[in-house]
């Protein structure tokens, strides 16, 4: 039993109601369907242990995701280690990149038009191949580069 | 909008088995309309009624104990069908281990005693104050049990005015009376 005192925080509960479908969605754009599941209940899981010692209730929301973009990190650690189950025609950028990425970038990232987002999540915080974005978001290879273009066309500007 | 049933579920499995639900919620309707009943791992903390601000019970709960309350109604099984039980006349004492951490040390007191007071029977607000030696006390034994976080299984409905009136109650006096008579037969 925890006995913290708290600055009126809502029940967990309230807190799972609002947001768990975005956490969940932006954990499908960042790590995959197939890893989704665990990384939103491992974030889910070490939210509920650390929230009674959460001091600020301002911005729940936010609180969740920074959670979640840290799980999502391990899990592209984790599979960088693990031998890819096929061959990679794209590998790309790692992933190991994105820890000096200021942190700020992806709340950036979430405000940007919804075809630009994913295909920005996908290539970066996924980091999957244009093929791959391509098939996730049904669209052309052509039009899916063209996405993450402009999406970091728009970053570069608004980060300037 | 939530997510699944089957992800949520194994996610309070999880939760449960981490020993991180500090307080389990369920509801329950009941004869005097629906309850609100939370259980921490020590037993039955709090049931609310539903004239009760859920916000301000909810407020309560988790500055005094702890935010970590999660819809987890499988912790009160056993409270519910003790309730169940009750409310159909079939069960005269409740046996579901209570914790007292909303409840201060004079309060407690009070609560104890009159859990004490049998099914079916009342007893006056100064043969409590009595009971728990403080004659002169009844005034705060009132405020006591009005303060009472386990309203029905801990019966404060048993405590009623000298001279037969019937007295407050923090559930609204129709819910008094409906316990009252119920456990008259």
């Amino acid at each position: 039993m925890t006995t913290v005192k708290s600055t009126a925080l809502p029940p967990f509960q309230r807190l799972f109601d609002e947001h768990a479908q975005a956490v969940l969605t932006f954990l499908v754009g960042a790590v995959g369907a197939s890893e989704a599941e665990d990384c939103f209940q491992e974030t889910m899981l070490s939210a509920l242990r650390a929230y009674p010692r959460l001091g600020d209730a301002s911005n729940l929301r936010g609180w969740l995701f920074t959670i979640a973009r840290r799980k999502a990190i391990d899990a592209h650690r984790g599979r960088a280690r693990r031998p890819m189950p096929v061959a990679d025609p794209d590998p790309g950028p790692t992933f190991d990149a994105l820890p000096d990425i200021d942190e700020g970038v992806w709340d950036h990232v979430r405000s940007l038009p919804s075809k630009q987002r994913k295909a920005v999540v996908l290539r970066f915080a996924g980091d999957r191949s244009y093929p791959e974005i391509a098939a996730a978001m049904s669209t052309t290879q052509d039009s899916a580069r063209q996405s993450v273009h402009e999406g970091l066309k728009k970053l570069r500007r608004e980060l300037r | 909008m939530t997510v699944n049933h089957a992800l949520t579920d194994r996610f309070l499995e999880r939760a449960e088995a981490r020993g991180l639900v500090d307080v389990a919620v369920a509801t329950m309707d009941s004869p005097i309309g629906t309850l609100l009943l939370m259980a921490t791992p020590k037993g039955l903390v709090r049931i609310a009624f539903e004239s009760e601000n859920r916000d301000e019970v909810f407020g309560e709960v988790a500055e005094r104990l702890s935010p970590r309350i999660l819809d987890a109604p499988r912790r009160l099984d056993p409270v519910l069908r003790e309730l169940d039980r009750y409310f159909g006349g079939k069960l005269r004492d409740f046996d579901v281990p209570l914790d007292w951490s909303l409840t201060g040390a004079f309060a407690r007191k009070v609560l104890r005693r009159t859990a004490r007071i049998p099914y079916g029977s009342v007893a006056s607000y100064g043969e409590v104050a009595v009971g728990v030696g403080t004659p002169r006390g009844y005034r705060a034994v009132g405020n006591a049990l009005g303060s009472n976080p386990i309203p029905v299984v801990v019966p404060c409905h048993r405590v009623v005015r000298t001279g037969g009136a019937i007295g407050g109650y923090g559930g609204g006096l129709p819910r008094k009376r409906w316990l009252l008579d119920l456990e008259a037969g």
